[in-house]
């Protein structure tokens, strides 16, 4: 065991640190100064993200871990870890990119023919296309295999039917990344295909709605007799084979670059956030729970390196990261309950806490409920009969 | 950075891993619950002994192992999925590198030679029930008054035995009274680490009988058939293991981290071993109580084995300082 940075993951470090302290204070200043910047969810908010999305890409940071030829520097996990722990100690914002860069990306990783991954991903770390995630339907939320909505073969591409929803800033994104069943007489996973949905096509309504804080956070997308052509994104609309979509995007759901290796660095700069705070609202019968809540925070980073060191020796991501998202997502709600716990009655005012708090509450709902991630760690790690 | 464990450590485990499946078996622990005072077979600890185990932490020119904390937890981990009755930790963690070879600034007592004429040794340093004190070779007391350790010959104390739950722990109060001629130190610096040694050990302890519990559970679970399908097919089944698969997975990585902070003299050692037993105990404790739900009644009684470990996780997760103890010393380190 060695917990020890290298030199050249120090320097890392201090360059990640110097280029943040100072591009923070100018995007927050070309915005007229940090208060002026609204929530990333709203359509004021999410232009001024943009320029910071462009702003990292401009820099070389947008995704730190891909090859430089798609917009990243080559780094490794560890280093995407250091990034991530500076990202959050810095207080910088949310990633309005981040269901491209941290859900589609993997697959086009994994499954995109090179045609595919010289036009996607380039323009994904640009900010120059906007994805969005199209799985969720009105009938199909944890039961996903209910997928409902069509994709029908013609000539020269595919007529698209049916509805997304709940789909994360789908208002303000430029494409939709999605799961559509082109066999009609297939059921359940079998069936369905991977889809790349320019948002402009003919035929796609798209209506924003309010999430539970209020912002426009949350869309639900319509096809109605939409034509998508074959090449409507370049290198091809169909990402892996016809009929595979189920495979093709569950097959990088636990990778290294997924959603469920949410970076440590997140909670610990809460944590940090929440003592502070205790500090100026000290309340001493929270003191042990936010006590518990900073070690668990602390857990989370250890159990990051585990995990690190594992993929590092060349292990695979399985399912144990169903417990991993169970483990941040209730410690985010924890975190910040405790926050508005010793608010008391100031709680109730909109800011930082509040927002933060209604958005903890997506955790364990959204990337698959805790209730199915705990039924994938009993199956998948501890081999439970299935029902 | 390298958050893991080389080979030699892990060949270390897996021979551990192999002594205890064959010399450590529910019987053993069993037979602990049932000899008399003084009558602790000793077949287990003899070949821990030939394996060099209890001095691991002993410098290699003292005759011990030379190795550190990350050698040991696992090994730990081991003595902890058998429920080892005998006092590793106390012998291992806690006195053998004080006494033998050890840091200690004053020399032990007369007739101490090296890290094997120890033998079996226990303590009173993680609470006053004292486990195996009928049963040890030297006991490792703290004065009270003084807080000085001192290393005592058995002949030289009163042992009355404590009817405790886990019966397989031996546990014995322990009078006595200090001379010059026991001390062992008077530093409160080597107290403090001897203490967050044994703490840390139990951390190590309460991971594998956590650990064991669970294994144990899904094999049943997954056996046991009612309303005509395996139990462990329901989801309610599912979440109670899921859940306590997760406080396991958690707390291990805190405990192998005590284990660094200890082998490299971290300044965030207390903090470090304060987070590890905290978690462990709670995450031990938690899923115990999942184990035995799970069990249903067939658990509920002495007969079938999981008893064993559960009021061993109890046991240890209340002594040596229990969560709220521990987490009460990460407040302060944390500064709050």
């Amino acid at each position: 065991m060695d917990l020890s940075w290298s030199e050249s993951e120090q320097a890392f470090r201090a360059e990640a640190r110097a280029w943040l302290e100072e591009n923070l204070a100018a995007w927050h200043a070309e915005h007229g100064g940090r208060e002026a910047i609204a929530s990333g969810d709203t359509r004021t908010g999410f232009a001024q993200h943009l320029a910071w999305e462009r702003r990292l890409h401009a820099g070389g940071w947008a995704a730190v871990s891909w090859p430089a030829a798609y917009g990243g520097r080559d780094a490794s996990l560890w280093e995407w870890l250091i990034f991530e722990e500076e990202y959050y100690r810095a207080d910088a914002p949310p990633r309005v990119t981040q269901n491209g860069i941290f859900l589609l990306a993997p697959t086009v990783f994994e499954f995109g023919t090179p045609a595919q991954q010289a036009h996607v991903l380039p323009r994904m770390t640009a900010a120059e296309d906007l994805w969005c995630q199209g799985w969720s339907e009105p009938d199909a939320g944890s039961d996903l295999a209910a997928i409902s909505s069509r994709a029908t073969r013609v000539d020269g591409g595919w007529r698209l039917d049916g509805q997304k929803t709940w789909t994360t800033r789908g208002a303000f994104c430029t494409h939709l990344f999605g799961l559509f069943r082109t066999d009609p007489a297939s059921e359940r996973h079998r069936g369905l295909s991977y889809l790349l949905v320019p948002l402009d096509t003919l035929g796609v309504t798209v209506r924003g709605f309010g999430r539970l804080d209020g912002d426009e956070g949350f869309a639900e997308v319509f096809f109605d007799d939409v034509f998508l052509a074959d090449d409507a994104v370049p290198g091809g609309v169909l990402l892996g084979d016809e009929g595979e979509g189920w495979r093709v995007a569950m097959a990088t759901t636990g990778s290294e670059r997924g959603l469920t290796l949410r970076s440590p660095g997140r909670f610990l700069a809460t944590a940090a956030r929440l003592i502070e705070l205790y500090r100026s609202h000290p309340a001493p019968r929270l003191r042990e729970r936010i006590t518990e809540a900073w070690m668990r925070a602390e857990a989370y980073r250890l159990f990051t390196l585990d995990t690190v060191t594992r993929l590092a020796g060349g292990a695979v991501m399985g399912a144990d990261s169903s417990i991993n998202k169970i483990w941040w997502s209730e410690l985010d709600c924890e975190l910040h309950e405790l926050a508005l716990e010793l608010l008391g009655p100031a709680a109730e005012v909109e800011g930082p806490w509040s927002k933060g708090w209604q958005f903890s509450l997506s955790g364990p709902i959204y990337a698959g409920t805790n209730e199915i991630q705990r039924n994938i760690a009993a199956e998948r790690v501890l081999g439970l009969p299935r029902t | 950075m390298f958050f893991g464990f080389d080979d030699d450590q892990l060949a270390f485990r897996d021979a551990a891993r192999d002594l205890f499946a064959k010399e450590c078996p529910p019987a053993v622990v069993r037979a602990a619950w049932e000899a008399p005072a003084g009558g602790l077979d000793r077949a287990v600890w003899d070949r821990l002994t030939e394996m060099g185990v209890p001095a691991t932490l002993v410098p290699a020119d003292a005759d011990g192992l030379g190795l550190d904390e990350l050698a040991l937890v696992l090994v730990l981990e081991e003595a902890g999925r058998a429920a080892l009755p005998h006092p590793l930790v106390e012998t291992a963690a806690v006195a053998a590198p004080l006494v033998a070879g050890g840091p200690g600034p004053v020399p032990g007592p007369a007739g101490i030679p090296d890290a094997h004429g120890l033998g079996m040794v226990t303590t009173n340093l993680g609470g006053p029930h004292v486990p195996c004190a009928a049963d040890a070779d030297w006991l490792l007391l703290r004065d009270d008054v003084s807080g000085h350790l001192h290393l005592v010959d058995p002949a030289a104390v009163v042992v009355t035995p404590v009817a405790t739950v886990d019966r397989g722990r031996r546990a014995a109060t322990v009078d006595w009274q200090p001379a010059p001629a026991s001390l062992v130190t008077d530093d409160p610096a080597a107290v403090d680490a001897a203490f967050d040694r044994g703490a840390f050990g139990t951390a190590a302890l309460l991971l594998g009988l956590a650990q064991h519990m669970l294994d144990l559970t899904v094999a049943y679970v997954g056996e046991r058939r009612q309303f005509g399908a395996p139990v462990g097919s329901f989801q309610a089944v599912k979440h109670h293991l899921a859940d306590a698969l997760k406080e396991l997975a958690f707390a291990r990585p805190a405990v192998h981290r005590a284990a660094h902070s200890l082998a490299t003299g971290a300044d965030t050692r207390r903090r470090d071993v304060s987070m590890a037993k905290a978690m462990a105990s709670d995450a031990a404790r938690f899923v115990g109580r999942q184990a035995l739900q799970c069990h249903g009644a067939i658990g509920y009684t002495v007969e079938h084995d999981l008893h064993l470990h559960l009021k061993r996780t109890w046991a240890l997760a209340a002594a040596w300082g229990d969560a709220a103890w521990h987490r009460e010393r990460v407040a302060r380190a944390i500064g709050i």
